[in-house]
Parts: C-alpha cells; sequence; structure tokens
C-alpha cells in the first residue's frame, strides 16, 4: 500500500480540506470462530482521501465491496482494521453516545426506496423520526423542518401525512433523500440510489442531489456500478475490484485516458447509445474470483487482459497461452468443490475418480492449439493431481510453472497523471511494457 | 450486428419467422379496460434482431409474453390482433399447441434467470430434460448433447457444471444456462426480455457477445427488449419504439440514433447521462409514462410532450414515413414535415378514418 498521495495534489487545484481520511481499511467477516473457514474479505486494504464539497464516486461490478465501503465509512459497519477519521478524529474507535453525537455529521441514502421505507409511517413521521431519535428542538419546530425538507427534495408540503406506496419509486427516492438530510449532515453517502429508477427518473434525481449539493454544501460519496451515470455527477472516481481500489483520480481524465487494464476494460464494456461506434471491446472473461480466496497477487490477476507473463513464456503463442489461463480457472473453480467423507476416504485408498472429468476439460480446450513440451508436462502433471482429488496440488503447480509477478506480488499504488491519478497495477512500474502496447497488441492477434 | 443489416434487406422479402399485427392486450379491471398493448405491428426476419425499448410501464414485457402466450387472466389478447409464426396463427392456438410451439420454434430469456431455473435440480438435470420433452432424446446422448449446449454458451468446465445447481452459478453464468436451455430447443426465435439489466457490464458486454454469436451460427431471429439505449444500439439491427403500449418510432438502428424524429425519443436519446460530458444539467422529460386506460383518440404522449400543440389532444396520431424506403416512420402530428401543421394534422385524421374502416390494414 502506498501512502496517501492524493491529498497534495488534489489540494492543489481546490483550496478545499479534507473531509474524510481512509487509510488502510479491512472489513473482513466471517473470520471468528475456529471452524470457520477463510474470512471473506469484503474490503481488504484501501486508502484514500475525500475533500469537502466534492463528489467521489464509488464504481466495481456487484460483489467488489463497494457497499460494504460505504457502509464502513459511516460505522454501520465496525471496520476490520484500518482508520477512518473525518475532519481529524477517528471514527472507528467511536462508541456509545460519542458515536450517536458523530452520526449527525453522516447519513445514507439506500438503492432501494421500495424496500428502504417502512410502509406503516407517513411521509411526514418517516422524515421526522431522525430528529426525534436525536431529540432535536421542539416538536414544533421538527415539524417546520420536515415541511421545509420535503419542499426542498421537490415534495409538495401536503404529502405531510401521505403513505410511501402511494408515491412513484422517484418520489420515494426523495423521501429517502429528506431524510438522510434531516440531521443537516455534513456527508452523504449515496448507494446506488438511481439504480432502481427510469431513466428519465433518473436524471431528475441527480439534477436535485447537485442543486442540493449546492445549497446545503453537502459532500457525496456515490457508489454506483453504472459508471455514465457517475461521469455525469462525479468530481473524482475509485473504481474497486475484489475489494481494492484499482484506479482513482479526476473523473473525465480516468475516463478519457484510463491506465488501469480492470478501469480501462470496464469503460469498454460499457454499451455506447452510438450504433455507429467502431471500437475494440474487451470482454473480459469469468467473474470475480470469490472474495473468500482472491488471488494472491492483484486481484484482478485472473481476468486481465494485460497481465504479465514469466519470462520464459513470452514467446508462446497466444491462444496457447489464454488455453493455459483457462485450464488454470477450471483447476481453480475445482478447488472450490466440498469433497465430502466418503471421497476422502475413497482418496486415502487411491481410487478416487469423481474429478476424471477433467481430462475431458483439458482436451477441450487444448485441442487445437500447439502444445510445446514445456508446457505439456506441468498440464499433465496438474490433470493428475486433479484426479487424485487435490486440485489444490494441481493449483499450486500451475501457479509455480506459469505464474508471473501478477499472480504472487501485490502491485504498488503508481502515480499515473500529473493530476495525481493512481493506479494499482504492475505493469506501471518500468520493467515492464505498459498497459496500452500489450493491450494493443492482443487486440491486433484476434 | 450492424453489417448484417444490409444483408438482412434483400431477405426481407421471403416470409417473416414472426409477424405481428394489431396487436392488442388489455387488462380488465373491476374499474376499467387497460390497454397494456395497443394495436401494434411489427415483423422480425431470419438473421435479424429487432429492438423494442421504452420506459418502464411501457408495455415492452406484455408484447414478449403475448407472443409466448403468457398473458393471463384478466388479460387478454383481443380477437383483431394477429401473431404469425413462421406463417401459423397463434392467437388461435389451444394451451397444448402453444406449448408445443414454446418447446421448439421460440425461446424465451427473462430478466431473471433464478425465475427460469429450478433450485432443486441440477441445471445439466434441467437442460437434459427440455432435451427430452422436446427432442426426444435421453440417456447418454443427451447428457452429451447438454454438455455441447453448455459449451455453446461458453461455460467452462461444462461436464462439471452440468452437475451442479443453480445457486452455485453466478448470475451470468445463470443466464448462460438460461439461453443453452432455450437453445436445446432449437428455435427460430429467441425473444429475450431485459437479459442483461440484472447482470454487471463486464457480464453484459459478455452476454451480448454470446447472443451475436449464437445468431450467426444458427439465424436466429431476436426480440430484444431493454430500456437501456446503449445495449439497443449495440445488438439491433431495427428498433421500435414504444410508449404506452404503443409504437411511436420504428427506424433501423443507426437512423434512429442519427436521425430521431418523434420527440419523445428524442428526450430518451437526451436523458442518457454521460453522453455529453461538458453539458451541466441533464435532460428530463417530465412527468411518467401514464396508464393506457382508454382509446388512443389522442396522442398519449403529449401530456409530456415538449412540441405538443392543442391538436394533439384530438387527433390520435398515425405512422408517418420519414426515410423513402418506410423503414423509419414515427407517429407524430408533426409530419410529414413538408406540411404546414394544419395539413399534416388532416393526413393523420384522414389516415386514421382509414384505419379504422380497415382494422387489419397493415400500417407497418
Amino acid at each position: 500500500m502506498s501512502k496517501p498521495s492524493t491529498s497534495p495534489s488534489s489540494a492543489t487545484d481546490q483550496p478545499n480540506e479534507t473531509l474524510v481520511e481512509v487509510e488502510g481499511l479491512k472489513k473482513y467477516y466471517g473470520e471468528a470462530g475456529r471452524f470457520s473457514g477463510p474470512p471473506v474479505k469484503a474490503v481488504d486494504g484501501v486508502t484514500f482521501n475525500i475533500e469537502e464539497g466534492e463528489t467521489l464516486g464509488l464504481v466495481g461490478e456487484s460483489g467488489s465491496g463497494k457497499t460494504t465501503l460505504g457502509r464502513t465509512l459511516i460505522q454501520l459497519e465496525t471496520a476490520t482494521e484500518g482508520r477512518v477519521s473525518f475532519s481529524g478524529q477517528d471514527i472507528t474507535k467511536l462508541s456509545g453516545d460519542e458515536l450517536k453525537q458523530w452520526r449527525k455529521n453522516a447519513q445514507i441514502v439506500f438503492q432501494d426506496p421500495e424496500s428502504s421505507l417502512n410502509d406503516r409511517m407517513t411521509v411526514g413521521e418517516l422524515v421526522r423520526e431522525p430528529l426525534d431519535a436525536h431529540d432535536w428542538k421542539s416538536p414544533a419546530e421538527r415539524r417546520e423542518k420536515v415541511r421545509s425538507l420535503l419542499s426542498a427534495v421537490g415534495l409538495q408540503e401536503d404529502h405531510y401525512f401521505r403513505y410511501p406506496h402511494q408515491f412513484s419509486g422517484g418520489q420515494r427516492q426523495r423521501i429517502g433523500i429528506a431524510r438522510a438530510l434531516a440531521l443537516e449532515p455534513d456527508f452523504l453517502v449515496l448507494d446506488e440510489p438511481v439504480s432502481a429508477l427510469d431513466a428519465s427518473v433518473q436524471a431528475k434525481i441527480l439534477n436535485l442531489l447537485e442543486d442540493l449539493q449546492e445549497e446545503f454544501g453537502l459532500t457525496y460519496l456515490f457508489i454506483a456500478h453504472d459508471l455514465s451515470v457517475v461521469r455525469h455527477i462525479c468530481d473524482r472516481v475509485a473504481v474497486m475490484y475484489l475489494g481494492k481500489i484499482m484506479e482513482i483520480g479526476e473523473t473525465e481524465e480516468l475516463y478519457t485516458d484510463a491506465q488501469n487494464p480492470y478501469t480501462k476494460s470496464l469503460l469498454s464494456a460499457i454499451p455506447r447509445p452510438d450504433p455507429t461506434s467502431e471500437r475494440t471491446r474487451i470482454t473480459l472473461p469469468g467473474t470475480p474470483p470469490s472474495p473468500r480466496d482472491p488471488p494472491e497477487g492483484c486481484q484482478f490477476s485472473t481476468r486481465c487482459p494485460a497481465k504479465i507473463r514469466p519470462e520464459q513464456f513470452a514467446d508462446l503463442n497466444d491462444d496457447t497461452w489464454d488455453a493455459i489461463e483457462q485450464f488454470r480457472e477450471v483447476v481453480r473453480e475445482r478447488t472450490r468443490l466440498d469433497v465430502g467423507v466418503r471421497d476422502r476416504m475413497k482418496r486415502q485408498l487411491g481410487v478416487f475418480s469423481k474429478f476424471d472429468d477433467i481430462e475431458a476439460a483439458a482436451t477441450e480446450l487444448f485441442d487445437d492449439v500447439e502444445i510445446p513440451p514445456d508446457v505439456e508436462k506441468p498440464i499433465q502433471t496438474a490433470i493428475e493431481h486433479v484426479k487424485d482429488g487435490y486440485p489444490g496440488r494441481a493449483r499450486n503447480h500451475l501457479k509455480a510453472e506459469f505464474g508471473g509477478v501478477c499472480d504472487t506480488q501485490r502491485p504498488e499504488m503508481h502515480p499515473v497523471s500529473e493530476s495525481g491519478r493512481l493506479s494499482y497495477c504492475h505493469r506501471h512500474s518500468d520493467e515492464y511494457a505498459d498497459v496500452d502496447t500489450t493491450l494493443e497488441r492482443r487486440t491486433d492477434g484476434h | 450486428m450492424n453489417s448484417t443489416l444490409n444483408d438482412a434487406n434483400p431477405d426481407s422479402s421471403t416470409e417473416p419467422v414472426l409477424s405481428v399485427r394489431n396487436l392488442q392486450t388489455v387488462f380488465r379491471t373491476d374499474r376499467e379496460l387497460i390497454r397494456a398493448v395497443d394495436g401494434i405491428s411489427f415483423d422480425i426476419s431470419k438473421g435479424e434482431t429487432l429492438g423494442i425499448v421504452g420506459e418502464s410501464g411501457s408495455g415492452k414485457s406484455v408484447t414478449a409474453r403475448s407472443i409466448m402466450g403468457l398473458v393471463d387472466s384478466p388479460g387478454e389478447i383481443l380477437p383483431k390482433s394477429s401473431i404469425k409464426f413462421n406463417g401459423e396463427e397463434l392467437t388461435e392456438y389451444t394451451d397444448a399447441e402453444y406449448q408445443q410451439i414454446r418447446g421448439s420454434g421460440i425461446g424465451m430469456v427473462f430478466q431473471d434467470p433464478l425465475k427460469s431455473l429450478n433450485p432443486v435440480y441440477t441445471v445439466g438435470n434441467q437442460i437434459k430434460e427440455a432435451l427430452r420433452i422436446n427432442r426426444g432424446i435421453s440417456g447418454q446422448e443427451a447428457t452429451d448433447k447438454a454438455i455441447e449446449l453448455l459449451e455453446d454458451v461458453a461455460i467452462p468446465d461444462p461436464a462439471r457444471r452440468l452437475k451442479e445447481y443453480p445457486h452455485e452459478f453466478s448470475g451470468g453464468m445463470r443466464q448462460r444456462a438460461v439461453i443453452a436451455m432455450m437453445l436445446a430447443c432449437d428455435p427460430d426465435l429467441l425473444i429475450c426480455d431485459e437479459p442483461t439489466t440484472a447482470l454487471d457490464v463486464t457480464i453484459q458486454a459478455q452476454i451480448i457477445e454470446l447472443l451475436q454469436d449464437l445468431q450467426e451460427e444458427r439465424d436466429l431471429a431476436i426480440l430484444f427488449i431493454t430500456h437501456d439505449m446503449g445495449v439497443i444500439a449495440e445488438i439491433s439491427d431495427r428498433v421500435n419504439v414504444m410508449y404506452a403500449g404503443e409504437f411511436v418510432e420504428k427506424a433501423p438502428v443507426t437512423e434512429l440514433f442519427e436521425n430521431p424524429k418523434h420527440p419523445y425519443t428524442e428526450g430518451l436519446l437526451d436523458a442518457i447521462p454521460g453522453t455529453n460530458a461538458e453539458k451541466e444539467r441533464l435532460n428530463t422529460i417530465e412527468g411518467d409514462v401514464p396508464t393506457p386506460n382508454e382509446q388512443a383518440t389522442y396522442c398519449r404522449f403529449a401530456p409530456r410532450c415538449p412540441k405538443a400543440f392543442e391538436d394533439c389532444e384530438q387527433v390520435h396520431p398515425v405512422h408517418v414515413p420519414i426515410s423513402e424506403d418506410g423503414e423509419h416512420s414515427a407517429a407524430c402530428l408533426l409530419y410529414p414535415e413538408d406540411r404546414s401543421t394544419e395539413e399534416a394534422v388532416e393526413y393523420h385524421r384522414e389516415r386514421g378514418r382509414e384505419a379504422e374502416d380497415v382494422p387489419e390494414g397493415d400500417h407497418a
């Protein structure tokens, strides 16, 4: 992990102060208990800052840990490790009354407006609830406050006595926003606030959020999986993958000149509303690995289109290399499978046969590619291991034979632009060819 | 995909795979008659993808379900509607006959793959069931065929995957398995109802690529329903824009994006965030899609339309050809462009009356 070098750079063009500082934040689930397996590493060491008044976007595929990160930031989850400080105060250490007092400063708007509002309460009660909970001023003043909030988010004052089911999705999201604003927080986590809405309604909510930010001087963490929405509303963006920030920097710069292979792939996967566009799309193979068992090296290494090959295989034909990578993925998937008691006994006796179909899978993959002997031997050994019932050994063997720096070492955050954008990839270090050259060479080959 | 557009045109003289005329699907409630789909017509030929795009509540999914014969009471397809699949009139089919078509002619992929898969059977079991019922293949032959199908939809290690349950699959993988099940029936037409909406972009890209490959290999006709303009641009050859049960604009995909004519289409294209980054505020379309509960004697978009004028409340717009080959048409009183507003309104009134006299007439 590199030190937070984002702060000086973004501070140069914006005199704003840093509101939120996150350092080495980790959130693991399920590590307690002797018999539990390895923990789910939802957030695995992230470091970044959010400036006052800015909107930081957090994007990533589902399961990348973006929601967990958002929830941990405002102490809805307890951090496993690391620091989160608001205006200099470390909030991971807060508890009891202190924490309750602090909560006024940071609120959250949830994704699904259908399930985040209690259907048995009127809109007025819903918006007033946080005020009641914190004993804010007198009841009459609270009611007055609720009315002004309703009009601030574009609802009518006479909606006060209606119930949530009488509203459309967009209106319900407005109620959620009013509720989050009730205690006049400085910081809002917006967890996919427009994902459940239609495009034209989306646009209205985004406009509203921008207006409110200006009016109340809010700082946003905007979580989304839709990159085009993020481009519109955010000042800076962080791209997450499997609990790690892959790239973080100024929005426009990141969209027009992404440096990290994951960001590039993600951007190229967005369907453009332009049927004539002639770009080469990078289609990523497979799905993200389980956060219970992330790769030892770079989190993205199992799907990366720019993965660094070990030197002795540098001249290997691309198709053969792809087949090897796919085979490793197949073996990796097999390690996920539980082996029952009976099979374990069979394994002891050497009559294990459950995994014999690995040969068919291998034949299918390597059928029409050329296999030099230095590739064939490790593959054969791996197949034997799997057939004997030890896919874990096969996986390690393959990693030892074919693994490069991406498989074994965590990359560093490298600065990749003058504005201080950071990217998490081995290719940014001088030893290796850079991402663009590699991707171009590969796409040409196909 | 777009390159096939030109190739598809010469073929269009042959019989289309699916031909829908004046489809009206209504839902009867105690108070009113909801015209979820109100008189739409379209054709899909072999190897072609027709996209239907619209907001939620515009009637896209009801269209798909009507074709599949999945509209249940209180829903009803009105008698004058016609759905012809390979020349056969589907609206006259009995339930049993429909079952046959669903098994071997038309496949459907829904938004949520978990709803199409049975959680207590292995994926292989379900694909083999489809093979047994629809193609009479069983035993080892079915297993081999099922492995082949999973390979076709690019699921790695298919022999192993066959023995797994749906919950052990990831979202994208489940959708692939559903597509494999549909392919087991060797369909001519695949109806995809928001098949990628619940998926991440990288997985969405995989599924779109898969559908394109399958289409090329098998010469499939695809009806692709989505609300996402980006996806539509990527996959369709032709696009129909749907609003409150009606098509408001039909056009080849490039034409629609370059030269949108209907104010609703323009609004939809303008509301896409991120396309023009320099723009400060997003354009929005005011209001929501209305529930079409009365006969369309006016333009249903008029209350939300920035260009609406008085006559829009009085006259129901008909489809006006925009391009010379008639491939591009819009249902709006602003057209034909070369006429004055009054003349144009008169034109729509006239054509509307004609259409009433000849309800079967193809105003495609």
